[in-house]
């Protein structure tokens, strides 16, 4: 099946290599993985800041670069949220491309979501089996309340050689970054992501893991701050791939 | 009351340090979270109790005027006389009409968020009428100088109990008591006489029975029985949107009111009060008036904020809050605190005056996931923005600065290029002394870095190094 890769412009200027730990698994799940050079945005920075023709130029977009593809996925729940739950919206005047736009939302899935429910992945690569780690998980908000991304990480994260999940109080909770939230109101977006990080250090985890690099970037921020040096900072995708092909 | 909403942002700042607030909050939070948690497994179908209530909630709002109608026929019939107001100036007139009318120097009061919209204590006081707060928190902030409350539903929230202990010796010139028992009984005390001898009592209403013209009151001290029932004359006010069509459907939204509220399966209190005293009857007012207040709400009816008519003010969105449970009530500088509060003050009093409140906000939607009536908050929220933009009431900055950025993402080459160029001078950032890996000040976005790092970039986009990597794929 050819999948679209859709990067997220947050992957593609921060750390690519999230996006190469997300070519690989993709392709060790035997995906025909396309990369359309043009995708830049999913529009979400303007969508939730109210500039809908902007939004929707961006989704009209992305519609054309990956419409022909069998699937879309996103290391991402909330950019692949944007393009299943509200693109359909955005074009709701234009009956036809609505349909294609309703096409594209049903084909487009979250990383850890696609492995486990389209692909029917098995075969993780990563293996922790040399470095036994305890690792937690946080449920970003647009995966866990847009898309149902709950059981899916966690599945898959079971699969890994040396791995245990230590499950912090309150997951589901929101770690106070919401985008143009964070450096719009930088004072309350930090003091929520530090109660994120006391219930991350409860846990005695070595590492907290998610699937969307904004609370990533907004919990590894505050954990240095905070003086943690210690607690590693994991997209699932590079917590799915380390350490991969060791035995 | 008044609007203080455009100062968001610097008293939230302000609240995030309030030590006795981030107390209680903190405390109030696993309260009111986990008893609901418990509470709303106790229905068979939660899920299915909220979609019926949606639904019979969005059937009296399509046909508000003919609800209404039939509300006042109902009501009227059984002795009441039902009022309307446009606004807040109009409740505090019609209320001061009837307190004449009836030569009332005195009203109780059980807790109504429309006499606190309108600022009705102040002006009952100006007319000579001396208004009492009898629901314990509400009374607390009466004699507190009027205080606003900090949540729907327990408008105390921000208080400790030594403030409330200083503040009845205080206003009260008795010993401070420690104990809460002890503090509530000496507030009992103080408001008994109150009771007996107002001439009228004045009470909000959570829903208006249209089938039988009845109010309901869901309460969790005994003081609204005390209210509605001893004075001669009873005064409801609420707003137009509480009517709902039965008995049935009340019963329906009582199942999930308290649960969401408190995480009670019912209030300790619910009373549906239908018409005037009857002859040989032996309590009930003589005299039963409903003030029905738009306020804002007719001009919501069939337009893109009309899901938010829905709200039964249960607070479950508040006490779900990220940035609610960080600042409290207060900051939201008005009647309705938290993400209901969000949409209802810009709709109530003006976007112009409210800049920062729908702003405010991550789109969590935590919120939307536990609102009893499936009140999609965050597209709200959105919504809102939309006309914020539309109606330029964004800093230019900010909207020159997207508007950049999406001509940018609709350019893949120069975006590109942007992004090359822009990570590399945010590595550079990042390069003082031990550390390379973060930024500490970052001049772009000065508030990110207020209160954390920002973590540096690689140092090369996912598209550059991907295009090598293609590269070497093909001709390996
Ligand atoms: S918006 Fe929903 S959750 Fe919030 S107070 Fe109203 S009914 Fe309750």
């Amino acid at each position: 099946m050819r999948v679209g890769l859709f990067v997220t412009c947050l992957v593609d200027m921060m750390r690519p290599r999230i996006g190469f730990a997300t070519l690989k698994l993709l392709e060790d799940a035997g995906c025909e993985v396309v990369v359309p050079q043009t995708q830049t945005c999913c529009g979400q920075p303007a969508y939730n800041s109210g500039d809908r023709a902007g939004a929707r130029s961006l989704a009209e977009k992305l519609l054309a670069e990956f419409e022909d593809c069998d699937y879309v996925v996103a290391p991402s729940g909330s950019c692949a949220g944007m393009v299943r739950t509200h693109y359909a919206d955005l074009v709701a005047d234009d009956p036809a491309l609505a349909r294609r736009m309703a096409a594209l939302s049903a084909k487009t899935y979250e990383l850890t979501d696609f492995l486990v429910n389209v692909a029917k992945f098995e075969h993780i690569p990563g293996n922790y089996a040399g470095h036994p780690i305890n690792l937690t998980y946080h449920d970003a908000c647009a995966g866990l309340r847009e898309l149902g991304v709950k059981t899916q990480p966690r599945a898959l994260l079971a699969q890994l050689p040396g791995v245990t999940l230590s499950e912090m109080p309150g997951a589901e909770e929101c770690c106070g970054f919401g985008g143009a939230f964070s450096v719009k109101f930088g004072e309350i977006s930090a003091a929520i992501a530090e109660k994120k990080c006391d219930s991350i250090r409860a846990t005695g985890a070595a590492a907290v893991v998610s699937g969307d690099l904004g609370c990533l970037l907004n919990i590894e921020g505050k954990l240095r701050r905070m003086g943690d040096e210690a607690t590693r900072v994991l997209h699932i995708a590079e917590a799915l791939t380390e350490f991969a092909g060791e035995s | 009351m008044e609007i203080r909403s455009m100062h968001f942002k610097a008293r939230a700042g302000q609240k995030l340090t309030d030590v006795v607030l981030q107390q209680n909050l903190k405390k109030g939070k696993s309260k009111f979270v986990d008893m609901r948690a418990q509470a709303i497994v106790e229905i068979d179908d939660f899920e299915a109790t909220r979609v019926a209530a949606k639904v019979l909630r969005d059937r009296t709002l399509d046909n508000l005027d003919l609800w209404l109608e039939q509300f006042e026929r109902q009501a009227t019939a059984r002795g009441a006389s039902v009022l309307w107001a446009k606004d807040g100036a109009e409740i505090c007139q019609l209320t001061i009409d009837i307190a004449r009318r009836h030569g009332v120097t005195k009203a109780t009061k059980s807790k109504s968020m429309l006499s606190e919209e309108a600022g009705l204590n102040q002006a009952l006081e100006a007319a000579g009428i001396q208004p009492v707060e009898t629901d314990l928190g509400e009374y607390i902030l009466q004699i507190n100088g009027n205080e606003p409350p900090s949540h729907i539903i327990a408008p105390v929230f921000h208080k400790s109990k030594e403030e409330i202990s200083a503040l009845f010796a205080r206003i009260h010139r008795r010993p401070a008591l420690t104990d809460i028992q002890a503090l509530t009984r000496e507030a009992r005390e103080i408001l008994r006489p109150h009771f007996l001898d107002a001439g009228m009592g004045i009470s909000g209403g959570n829903f208006l029975i249209a089938e039988t013209g009845s109010v309901a009151l869901v309460t969790n001290e005994g003081n609204g029985r005390m209210v509605t029932t001893l004075p001669k004359v009873h005064v409801v006010i609420t707003g137009i949107e509480k009517v709902i069509a039965t008995l049935e459907d009340l019963s329906t939204l009582m199942r999930l009111l308290p649960r969401s509220a408190t995480g009670q399966s019912i209030s300790n209190y619910f009373s549906v009060l239908t018409g005037v005293k009857q002859p040989g009857e032996s309590d009930g007012p003589e005299h039963l008036y409903f003030i029905l207040v738009d306020s804002g709400r007719a001009d919501m009816v069939g337009g893109d904020f009309a899901e938010m008519l829905r709200c039964i003010r249960c607070g479950a969105c508040m006490n779900h809050c990220p940035v609610y449970q960080s600042v409290g009530g207060h900051a939201y500088g008005w009647v309705y605190p938290g993400p209901m509060g969000s949409i209802l003050t810009p709709l109530f009093t003006g976007l112009e005056n409210s800049l920062d409140l729908p702003q405010a906000a991550t789109l969590c939607n935590q919120c939307g996931v536990v609102c009893p009536v499936k009140i999609p908050l965050p597209d709200l929220l959105r919504k809102l923005r939309e006309q914020q933009m539309e109606r330029r009431l964004r800093p230019l900055v900010e909207r020159l600065a997207l508007k950049a950025w999406a001509w940018l993402a609709q350019h893949p080459r120069l975006y590109a290029l942007g992004a090359k160029l822009g990570v590399r001078y945010l590595k550079w950032l990042a390069h003082d002394g031990a550390r390379n890996d973060r930024i500490r000040v970052l001049g772009l976005a000065p508030e990110w870095t207020l209160g954390r790092d920002f973590p540096a970039p690689e140092g090369k986009t996912f598209r550059e190094l991907y295009t090598s990597y293609a590269a070497r794929k093909e001709n390996p």
